[in-house]
């Protein structure tokens, strides 16, 4: 185990970490995190020790960082992540009855994992989908308005080793693929892409208004809003391309910026004099 | 299920939302078709000074639940620093109830794009992190390729259209943390520490992403420029309020006929979004709803003609939030409801200060107490005295927002609470099973 790591996914950490500026590498730690479960599954002791190896933290460190949040597993997770919104929405429309459902189908309870490694579950607090509660998702993908029965036969779908389509979403893939995507890589089906339409709520507002005829009048996009662009050579046009000294662990600290009420008329003599200088 | 009047449809403002009918919409082809990109080279074409001009004179207000000023917070940025700028778009939805974000980055992804573009002009930013929740995994698919796409167009990358200005965009996934919703939370994430929220001031403005000059806007904020920059900022407000200016995606869920998105001029009732929404369902009365996602007050039925927008939800002793309307009925308890969201606030607590979490600890075992019927009276006091120590004394607003629903259900509910403890209700869950609490009232 002491090389656990493909060369690809050397290859691909590299990549994640050029993604930020120069100095700022500890940004690629969240997308790092994801990689590693892309190869294993979690985050697993070798995971942390090939972070902090990569961005020169220590261990504990970057395990600091992998405990805090709940897309870090820290124990082999199944191929398919079954989440369940338990949060008062989706709970209340039938979600609690989902889960419990899905409890009894998998044998399991929150954050666990059937013996045959195959599926995890864990009742999840908002997924943002209200309007189509109850939802779970699988491996991320939203199943929408869930009925118990519904979630089981999903289970059973997935056990024959189909792949049931989410109602929104892209198709299914394994939770070590979707980790690669987490850490910023193109889902590799083209196809995928395409899948998902929006479902009739986040339509519901806007077809009303088109059946109706509704549109906000008085738009014009020629309305002109301001003197022409300076040229590029003039400053103040264009950040500079250096970027500020790092700040190591040390968090920010400097000037207070102005109360809001004060703020605003300092903020805007700022402008005014940049205003002034320009020709 | 009843149809909507002519004078609650007139409410509707098809804006942010209209593209959404395009189901091919997230291609660049389609998006540029329908408009896309023009807002981007009117905006290159003008003095970026006067962009922020513009926005200040829309009266645009953040769409993330706080509703500052947009151009204000622009204004705030230092220029002519020799420091980089950043423009962080906070895309970490998770506020309970609020689900406006994902549709528009799965159905649009280009607007947000595009509008990032413009306030990254704006601000004098060359630099741009999209950090998206990381559930949102669709989102991030398609906001992924519509960056691709922008770049490969030119609309990214060095000298964009000709006009000089640079930029790149990081779509950058978080990991699953409500708190990195909080915007030093999430500038903290975006630097690969724990999403902990950090003192103010000094503000993002000056000292954000790597100590340096930072906007943090929403997802809607920010989708919400490049229509300003086309229509201009008189057209913008003729839709809303005076104060609370725009349309605005309301997120309507719960007991209604047709739960999903509505987007209206703001100041719009919970009574016409209901009527909007197809009335409430069939046997369910209003009970309790939540203006703008769980961490602003609940409010009842005798809100029902209150405007939705930032003053007249203030004036209800509540906040307009996210707009993210939950609505429940007389079918839904509202103890229950509070239980679920302090066991949400509870989990999601970052543990950096110790009213929050300790409070949301004690809360929610209390409140669970409660709904096996061993709850005593003093449970109440306990609860509301723990709001207090709470409320203000956080260090950010997820602690301020978790006393939320507990205070105002005790407001309004009262007599549910006292059911419960006094007997009169059937308990939630099995009292046997229910394990004593250590230290608690006898």
């Amino acid at each position: 185990m002491s090389e656990p790591f493909s060369e690809e996914t050397r290859q691909r950490a590299k990549e994640i970490i050029a993604r930020y500026p120069h100095g700022r590498e500890r940004s690629a730690l969240l997308p790092l995190l994801h990689l590693v479960q892309a190869e294993e599954g979690y985050v697993s002791p070798a995971g942390i020790s090939f972070c902090a190896e990569l961005l020169n933290l220590t261990r504990a460190q970057v395990a600091a960082v992998a405990t805090f949040y709940t897309m870090y597993k820290r124990a082999p997770t199944g191929d398919w992540l079954i989440s369940v919104c338990t949060n008062t929405m989706c709970g209340v429309l039938g979600g609690d009855a989902v889960y419990q459902t899905l409890q009894e189908e998998l044998g399991v309870g929150h954050d666990e994992t059937t013996p045959d490694g195959v599926f995890t579950l864990e009742h999840a607090e908002c997924l943002a989908a209200c309007d189509y509660a109850p939802v779970m998702t699988v491996n991320y993908e939203y199943f929408d308005q869930m009925r118990p029965e519904q979630a089981r036969e999903i289970v059973a779908a997935l056990r024959r080793g189909e792949r049931p389509q989410p109602t929104r979403g892209a198709r299914l893939c394994p939770l070590k693929e979707m980790s690669l995507q987490l850490a910023g890589f193109p889902d590799e089906r083209p196809e995928a892409l395409a899948d998902g339409p929006p479902g009739e709520p986040s339509l519901a507002g806007v077809r009303l208004a088109a059946e109706h005829g509704i549109e906000v009048p008085g738009f014009d996009p020629a309305t002109p809003i301001g003197r022409p662009a300076p040229t590029p050579a003039e400053p103040g046009h264009q950040a500079p391309a250096t970027v500020s000294e790092p700040a190591a662990d040390r968090k920010p600290a400097g000037e207070p910026p102005p109360a809001a009420g004060g703020g605003a008329e300092q903020a805007g003599t700022a402008v005014e004099k940049g205003r002034n200088e320009k020709p | 299920m009843t149809s909507p009047s002519p004078e609650v449809l007139a409410k509707l403002t098809p804006v942010l939302t209209k593209r959404w009918l395009s189901p091919d919409a997230w291609r660049l082809e389609v998006y540029e078709r329908l408009d896309g990109y023009t807002a981007l080279r009117k905006a290159l074409s003008v003095h970026p000074d006067d962009l922020i001009q513009l926005v200040k004179d829309s009266g645009l207000r953040g769409r993330g639940g706080a509703g500052f000023p947009t151009g204000m917070k622009w204004g705030f940025i230092p220029q002519g620093d020799g420091k980089p700028h950043y423009l962080v778009v906070n895309a970490d939805e998770g506020e309970p109830g609020t689900c406006k974000d994902l549709p528009l980055m799965m159905a649009d992804p280009h607007s947000l794009i595009e509008g990032a573009i413009i306030s990254s002009y704006a601000v004098r930013a060359n630099r741009a992190f999209i950090y998206v929740r990381g559930e949102a995994v669709h989102a991030a698919r398609r906001l992924r390729h519509a960056v691709a796409e922008a770049r490969a167009a030119g609309y990214l990358g060095t000298n964009i259209l000709g006009s000089g200005f640079d930029l790149e965009i990081v779509v950058h996934s978080g990991a699953g943390a409500y708190i990195c919703g909080e915007e030093t939370a999430l500038l903290d994430s975006l630097e690969g520490y724990r999403g902990q929220p950090r003192l103010r001031p000094p503000f993002p403005a000056t000292h954000g992403l790597y100590a340096s000059p930072t906007v943090v806007n929403n997802v809607e904020t920010i989708a919400t420029v490049p229509y300003i920059v086309l229509g201009g900022a008189q057209w913008f407000r003729s839709m809303g309020t005076e104060k609370s200016p725009g349309p605005k995606i309301y997120s309507v869920s719960g007991r209604v006929n047709r739960p999903g998105q509505y987007e209206c001029g703001l100041g719009i009732t919970l009574r016409e979004l209901i009527e909007l929404a197809g009335g409430m369902q069939e046997g369910h009365e209003l009970s309790f709803w939540t203006p703008g996602g769980s961490s602003t007050p609940m409010l009842t039925a005798e809100h029902l003609d209150t405007p939705l927008d930032f003053e007249g939800m203030m004036g209800a002793g509540t906040m307009l939030g996210t707009t993210a309307v939950q609505v429940f009925s007389n079918q839904d308890c509202p103890v229950y409801a509070t239980y679920r969201w302090m066991e949400f606030y509870h989990h999601e607590s970052c543990g950096k200060c110790t009213p929050c979490r300790e409070g949301n600890y004690w809360m929610k075992q209390v409140l669970r107490r409660i709904l096996s019927g061993k709850g005593t009276h003093e449970d109440l006091e306990t609860l509301l005295d723990a709001c207090d120590n709470i409320l203000g004394r956080a260090f950010c607003a997820l602690g301020d927002g978790a006393t939320s629903p507990v205070t105002s259900s005790i407001k309004y509910f009262k007599q549910v609470y006292l059911d419960y403890i006094e007997g009169r209700r059937e308990p939630w869950f099995a009292p046997s099973a229910e394990p004593e609490l250590v230290g608690a009232y006898k």
